[in-house]
């Protein structure tokens, strides 16, 4: 073949057209380095879309790559498929990912949500795995601004809308709520997914000669450079950008998901990867890479649901549910015929060459031929190690005291107690997740609401997965170190409250420009602290994503490197563990690290930021040694049986955590803490010192607990019992706290019904 | 054992639910059926289930009912033989005329999940011959277009026929609009067919058939204890 021309319709290429890709003049002169030519337009377009921030990871995987990728149950690493892979027994493995859809929920929360959830399916069926439930991490700003409310109202629409109709339970999340995600939202999907180890398919093409299919959905217009839209910051022209955003068919998905799944029964799939971002472009440059050939495609094969595209424009577009397959060459028929039973397109629109390039035919006109390496991520793709600078704001919140502030009494501890539990970060999500199906597929044994982390069973084994998404923005941006550190803590920590052993981790990493160097700071500690727990806990990171650019006119977000946490639930039946407090008399234990004193104020934590308007101060204390002991003894006391409920204190300290069991399980609760909780009575209440976890057990069981604990380097200290219909706190010998339950539940599950308009049962 | 159909249509998402129920909780003769074949075959109860048939873009259960299976449905009930119809099902039994009325939009204009009190006001059909008039039986709902309506007059003959099966109910059973999670007429959570075999409800039976999923207990067993006893099938409780 000859050289590529440019289209008759094609604009020369000049520095504004490059710059206007989003490519420096650096990159520039990469693409004519690898040509040894000027690029036509669509392969200025190609390279734009596979050297954005979201193709390339060009600004972060230097430093991911410190992050721990391994681990004796891993069978596929971070990066080397769409999703990580973890042996879990059972001749199972699970495949799971988390990915962020931010941009795009920002100008239109329902689709971008939707095609997030749609998304991340993609990822975890197109490796053979079916999903099993999925889960979020949501970000906003206050709920008072009715532009955040209208994000709300969208985004949880958009979520169920994709995901009721798809078929697979929402089981758990998190939604969080400052003011400091105000103009972007973050929106970040997982998935998990079930698979027979040995029946999964890899996203790389081989075999010359070997057909290409297109199947799935029709390509239109949508999502044209959507990749490129999610690498830059968000800003008065966002809102032109609408047609970057993806339109999303949840129907469609679900004839892929199954379709999918059983062409890959027939053995004639060779390999498979999803279109997400830059769509075709994306899938054959990376499976050719990965695979070491090249493919040739005749791009007006492609299905297509409007007239007139351009080559340009097919090849960038991003329409949801399509994926590109590779077939042995001589059984396209039974690929065929899967996809005709269920009315998907599937067509051959190319063929693997030993050329290593990827070339794009358009009528028998040459329109592009690169390299396939030249475009990936461990190939040819730029990588940067940017400028770093400490926030200058660091020095005065972490020199930060609360001495100016009045301390709680016993006249006023109540009422803000009241006010953490209707603080719409702390209260009930019950009327985001009663929007979402929760049960789908009857393996949900925990859903959303009194518990830790979801569980679900896996059928046909007595196993179950424990699945949890966390992070405590505040806390990464008071201390990204430590707040990196604790957002895998938590996130291990819930899964532990719940019945399961943390097994790996994925994470959403959403941070501001990384040109600015205190916000490549803030990433670099972060990651830094992530990859300090994921050693500690031995829970390696098995992928997800990077997204930059999460700003506003106001400034950068909170750093929040949301993680997704899956953990092994030995024997669903008996480890499965809620929060909610059970019966009449049961003790409640506080495990806590061996040598361990109430030290933490009220530095960081929601109180502060809810009740005081503040966000300053340290993060709360964390010790990674003292949170593994307490982990420990925690699954120890589950396995053997012995807890009636678990749950951690986190949003809002230990009086929050109580007063959740309390509410969950309708019952009171009588609570004496002495020794050992010293200080200012804000910070013994609301203070969120970690690794702190409350029990309830049997009376009987309490010693057996109090000996588990401290063999395992913990300790286990009875602080009251469960009963009566009031749950009243004494510290020090002093009643601080005594509240009737239905007090403290009216504000718990009224805060967002109420701040979203909706009228409020009394 | 009795045979039971679960049909799958495009966007079926409750059919490997209800299959496990029938297959592997009740240990039943289970089969799926793609809504291409032409015969459910010699089956004795049909069970349609939730979900999104040909994604309800158009009107819930609008397009299903032309699926070339739904004709052998109906020949199926005209004969006598038990159908079940759950959620997406329900609407699909209502567009093809074998149960009256239609489902809107729920009244919040939301999709909502949730568990809710069913009271069971007749005891006397193939669904239900092993529960009690009165009982309350926790079942979730997932729906975002259940609001059931008929006009007055098929209320009225339905109520008269004894044909409304459960209503949904607070949980001390009284009949609220409180517990109403979908605003349906009369609080109306499933009604029966003209001959008394074939039954449509919004809640979700096959989803609390095993006490380890929670929604307090498994009430929905009874729906399926009813049916096998119908059918003359011993079923251990």
């Amino acid at each position: 073949m000859s050289t590529p021309r440019p289209r008759p319709e094609d604009p020369a290429i000049t520095s504004e057209i490059v710059s206007d890709h989003g490519l420096s003049p650096e990159e520039y002169q990469m693409i004519l380095d690898y040509l040894g030519r000027t690029p036509t337009l669509t392969e200025l377009g190609i390279y734009s879309v596979m050297w954005s921030e979201h193709c390339s990871y060009k600004n972060s995987i230097a430093l991911l790559k410190t992050l721990p990728r391994e681990g004796e149950n891993l069978l596929a690493e971070a990066g080397e498929e769409n999703a990580g892979l973890v042996d879990i027994g059972d001749g199972l493995a699970v495949a799971f990912k988390i990915e962020s859809h931010n941009h795009p929920s920002a100008v239109e929360p329902y689709q971008g949500a939707a095609t997030g959830v749609g998304g991340i399916q993609r990822d975890i069926f197109t490796m053979g795995a079916r999903p099993i439930c999925s889960l979020n991490s949501l970000r906003f700003g206050s709920l008072e601004n009715p532009r955040v409310r209208f994000l709300v109202d969208g985004v949880v629409r958009g979520i169920g809308g994709y995901g009721n109709s798809f078929g697979v339970p929402t089981v758990g999340g998190e939604v969080v709520f400052d003011p400091a995600y105000e103009g972007n939202p973050l929106v970040n999907a997982m998935s998990v997914g079930l698979v027979k180890v040995g029946e999964t398919v890899s996203a790389t093409a081989e075999g010359v000669g070997n057909p290409v299919f297109i199947v799935g959905s029709a390509t239109g217009r949508d999502g044209i450079h959507g990749a490129t839209f999610a690498s830059e910051e968000i800003s008065e022209e966002s809102e032109a950008k609408r047609p970057s955003v993806q339109v999303g068919d949840p129907f469609t998905e679900k004839l892929l998901l199954e379709a999918s799944l059983e062409v890959i029964k027939t053995g004639a799939v060779v390999g498979m990867q999803d279109m997400g971002a830059a769509g075709i472009t994306c899938s054959s440059s990376e499976m050719s890479a990965k695979g070491g050939v090249g493919m040739d495609i005749q791009l007006e094969k492609t299905p297509q649901r409007e007239s007139g595209m351009t080559p340009y424009e097919i090849l960038l577009s991003e329409s949801q549910e399509r994926m590109l397959l590779v077939v042995e060459k001589g059984r396209e028929h039974e690929v065929e015929a899967v996809f005709e039973k269920w009315d998907l397109h599937a067509v051959q629109i190319g063929v693997v060459t030993d050329t290593q390039r990827v070339r794009v035919t358009w009528h028998g006109d040459l329109v592009a031929d690169v390299p396939a390496d030249s475009l990936v991520l461990g190939g040819g793709a730029p990588v940067y190690h940017r400028e770093t600078a400490r926030p200058t704001y660091l020095d005065q919140t972490q020199a930060w005291t609360p001495e100016s502030l009045d301390d709680l009494d016993a006249s006023t501890a109540g009422g803000a107690l009241r006010q953490l539990l209707g603080s719409p970060t702390v209260a009930s999500k019950r009327w985001v997740f009663e929007q979402y199906d929760t049960h789908v597929r009857t393996n949900t044994v925990s859903g959303p609401g009194p518990t830790d982390a979801a569980v679900v069973r896996i059928k046909g084994t007595e196993r179950g997965l424990a699945a949890k998404t966390d992070c405590n923005g505040r806390y990464v941006y008071l201390n990204p170190r430590r707040g990196g550190r604790a957002a895998v803590a938590e996130a291990a920590r819930n899964v532990v409250c719940a019945g399961g052993k943390p097994l790996a981790v994925t994470n959403c990493l959403n941070f501001g420009n990384p040109y600015k160097p205190e916000v490549y700071w803030q990433f670099t500690e972060a990651v830094g602290g992530m990859g300090d727990a994921c050693r500690a806990f031995e829970t390696p990171v098995t992928g997800g994503n990077v997204s930059f650019y999460n700003e506003n006119p106001d400034g950068a977000i909170f750093p929040t490197p949301t993680i997704g946490m899956v953990g092994l639930v030995e024997d669903v039946e008996a480890h499965t563990t809620t929060a909610d407090f059970k019966s009449e008399g049961d003790v409640l234990l506080l495990v806590t690290p061996a040598s361990w004193r109430h030290t933490g104020g009220v530095e960081g934590s929601e109180y502060l930021s809810h009740v005081h308007g503040l966000t300053t101060g340290d993060a709360p204390h964390l010790d990674l040694d003292e949170e593994k002991a307490v982990q420990a003894a925690t699954l120890a006391a589950i396995r053997a049986g012995h807890v009636r409920s678990a749950h951690d204190a986190s949003d809002g300290g230990l009086a929050v955590a109580l007063a959740e069991s309390c509410i969950h399980g309708g019952i009171g609760a009588e609570v004496a803490l002495g020794d050992g909780f010293d200080g200012r009575l804000d910070g013994v209440l609301f203070g969120e010192a970690q690794s702190r976890v409350v029990l309830s057990v049997a009376p009987e069981a309490a010693e057996a607990v109090r000996q588990l604990a401290e063999q395992h380097g913990a300790q286990a200290t009875a602080i009251g019992t469960v009963g009566g219909d009031r749950l009243a706190i004494a510290v020090g010998g002093e009643t601080v706290v005594d509240e009737a339950v239905s007090d403290l539940a009216e504000p718990f599950h009224t805060a967002i019904p109420r701040a979203m308009g909706e009228a409020v049962a009394a | 054992m009795a045979r039971i159909a679960v049909l799958v249509f495009p966007g079926s998402n409750c059919d490997h639910d209800a299959y496990h129920a029938a297959k592997h909780v009740f240990g039943q003769d289970a089969r799926f059926v793609w809504h291409k074949e032409e015969s459910v075959g010699d089956a004795d109860l049909v069970i349609v289930p939730g979900g999104f048939s040909y994604g309800d873009y158009l009107r819930s259960g609008a397009i299903a009912r032309f699926s070339p299976v739904m004709k052998d449905v109906v020949r199926h009930a005209k004969e006598g033989g038990l159908v079940l119809g759950v959620c997406n099902g329900f609407q699909v039994l209502c567009e093809a005329g074998l149960l009256p009325g239609a489902l809107m939009r729920n009244a919040s204009l939301r999709f909502v999940c949730r568990d809710v009190h069913l009271r069971v006001e007749n005891a006397e059909t193939p669904f239900t011959n092993q529960a009690q008039v009165g009982d309350l039986l926790t079942v979730p709902v997932a729906h975002g277009d259940g609001n059931y309506t008929a006009d007055e007059a098929t209320l009225d003959r339905l109520e008269a026929e004894n044909r409304v099966v459960f209503r949904y109910a607070d949980a001390d059973g009284q009949i609220t609009p409180e517990a109403n999670p979908n605003g349906s007429a009369r609080n109306i959570a499933g009604v029966l067919g003209e001959n008394g075999n074939v039954l449509g409800m919004m809640p979700h039976p096959e989803r609390c058939v095993e006490a380890i999923l929670g929604h307090g207990g498994a009430d929905g067993a009874v729906l399926f204890r009813s049916a096998l006893a119908h059918l003359g099938e011993s079923v251990a409780a």
